[in-house]
């Protein structure tokens, strides 16, 4: 096992060394400031922003961590308020067949929109561009974990519910003690869905808007021609969105129960 | 009036087909005494456990109604707590914390060290110091099901319901822990209604034995009293001759009601189901 492990390891450090070497050398002909920058370069604009990351130079001119800072607090934002509506809805979806077959029709539909084809008419009805983003976040985010909610609960085994009822709890101990833990595997499939599909809008949702944010930041340096920038916050987005995922992944196992 | 009056009660489902309906049992009555422990053995798919259910307010009759102490059943409710035959145990909870639940929802004035002692002495009662933190999933199928008596009879319910309790637990530890049931009902001495299909086991712990005939349109046949004195152990009853005798005629009686035509036979058989699926 150890072994595979190490193996597994190994491969993949090769492939990163292989593919590195392939961009370097296809690059390695190219004027200093033009054409794609190679691996070398993006490593030294990284060393660079990395060195200090949060200093502020005015609108223009902030460091990348101030820039992930305001873009995870605009998730975060958009992201809890989100979830929050989703378990809540969902749990009352899943408890009543009646009402999951009657609202379902409407979240097919919803669904599949694009959450930033909302934009304009956020923009156009609350006035502000910074809100405007958090509730395409809000959006982005709402759809997987509500209907994984109404999944989780709906299939909690009748026992435990006849069990609930038997004891006559309350409705919210019912909720706590046996819904939410019964669901808990599946709500939180939702929420790791949910905070993918967010943090991709959240970058394109600053292109949109400016100011600040690491989606504003790539626009910013792709209108600056700093290209070794881009490909450096492309693979920084990327790294924030595998530890957001890895963190709940950590969750799902912690509360996934064996029947 | 008895302490749990069970009134003329039957139970019907839309027939499969979607026309009519089909009876499970019709005009059932008896009456359990206060104290009393009442079994119910039947072929399967006689309806024995809907009538439990009914009991347990969990399904509603058709006809009829169910009385205790005077007051009509209209649903579910914690003096009537119920050991299931699949244990019902929140898999998410360890075994001290699902026996709690239930020590909490009986007696909502108990401090947490009072609630936490309560629920100890029942864990320690059915042999299960030690597993407190354990999960349901790492326990064998006796195990889980000592936790389903304690956390039933840790309620102190007015009529625990049991139903088929050991029936998915092997035979060697089903006789333990059929002894220690018989210890906490000794103790307890609630009323009990219980619903097997173990002829021995309804004679060891009953007081009385409800018959019911086979499927479909159920009738209870006769109620026969178990006159062998307590305290009884598995290993004297096996020579007595009061207990052969019962055994005896209760086998008999399984045997003539199933002994039936091959077309009742299979209606028997799709009603049953139809009884299990509602379960």
């Amino acid at each position: 096992m150890g072994e595979d492990r190490a193996r597994v390891i190994c491969y993949s450090l090769l492939l990163a060394l292989v593919f590195l070497g392939i961009w370097q050398a296809s690059v390695a002909g190219n004027k200093p400031g033009k054409g794609l920058p190679g691996p070398v370069a993006v490593a030294q604009t990284a060393a660079e922003m990395l060195a200090n990351p949060f200093y502020n130079n005015g609108p223009n001119d902030k460091g990348i961590g101030l820039q992930f800072l305001s873009s995870l607090g605009r998730l975060a934002i958009g992201y809890i308020a989100a979830s929050v509506v989703a378990v809540f809805l969902g749990v009352f979806l899943g408890l009543s067949p009646t009402l999951y077959r009657a609202v379902n029709p409407y979240v097919q539909i919803l669904k599949p929109i694009s959450p930033l084809a909302w934009m304009p008419l956020f923009l156009y009805t609350i006035q502000d561009s910074g809100s405007a983003a958090v509730l395409v976040i809000f959006m982005s985010s709402l759809w997987p974990t509500l209907a994984n909610t109404a999944f989780g609960v709906a299939s909690i085994r009748k026992d435990y519910l006849n069990v609930a009822a038997i004891l006559q709890l309350s409705w919210w101990r019912r909720l706590v003690t046996v819904i939410l833990p019964g669901a808990a595997p599946a709500v939180v499939a939702g929420l790791r869905i949910s905070i993918g599909s967010a943090w991709v809008a959240i970058v394109a949702a600053e292109m949109l808007i400016g100011g600040t944010g690491v989606g504003y930041f790539v626009w910013n340096e792709w209108n600056n021609l700093q290209l070794t920038s881009v490909i450096f916050a492309i693979l920084a987005i990327r790294l924030i969105g595998v530890l957001l995922d890895a963190g709940l992944g950590r969750l799902s196992r912690k509360l996934a129960y064996a029947d | 009036m008895a302490f749990l009056e069970i009134d003329h009660v039957s139970k019907t489902f839309p027939a499969p087909d979607g026309r009519g309906h089909v009876t499970v049992f019709r005009d059932v009555a008896f009456g359990l005494a206060e104290g009393e422990f009442l079994t119910m053995v039947g072929h399967s798919g006689c309806g024995k456990s809907t009538l439990l259910n009914i009991i347990a307010g969990l399904e509603q009759p058709s006809a009829g109604g169910v009385v205790l102490e005077g007051r009509e059943i209209v649903g579910p409710g914690i003096d009537r707590m119920v050991v299931f035959q699949n244990f019902a145990l929140m898999p998410w909870l360890s075994v001290f914390e699902n026996v709690r639940v239930a020590v909490r929802a009986a007696r909502p004035t108990w401090s947490t060290a009072q609630i936490a002692a309560w629920v100890q002495r029942y864990v320690d009662m059915v042999g299960l110091t030690g597993a407190e933190k354990k999960r349901p999933a790492a326990l064998s199928g006796g195990m889980r099901q000592r936790v389903g008596l304690a956390r039933a009879f840790s309620t102190e319910p007015k009529v625990p319901l049991l139903d088929e309790p050991f029936a998915q637990i092997d035979a060697l530890t089903r006789g333990v822990i059929q002894d220690e049931l018989v210890r906490m009902w000794t103790a307890s001495r609630n009323t009990v209604f219980m619903v097997t299909h173990d002829v021995d086991e309804a004679i060891l712990l009953s007081d009385r034995i409800a018959l019911m005939t086979a499927g479909p349109d159920v009738r209870l046949a006769e109620i026969i009293e178990v006159k062998i004195p307590r305290p009884r152990t598995r290993a004297e009853l096996i020579d007595d001759p009061e207990y052969l005798r019962l055994r005896t005629h209760i086998l008999h009686f399984l045997m003539e009601v199933g002994r039936r035509s091959p077309v009742q036979d299979e209606l028997a058989a799709t009603t049953g189901r139809t009884a299990t699926l509602k379960r």
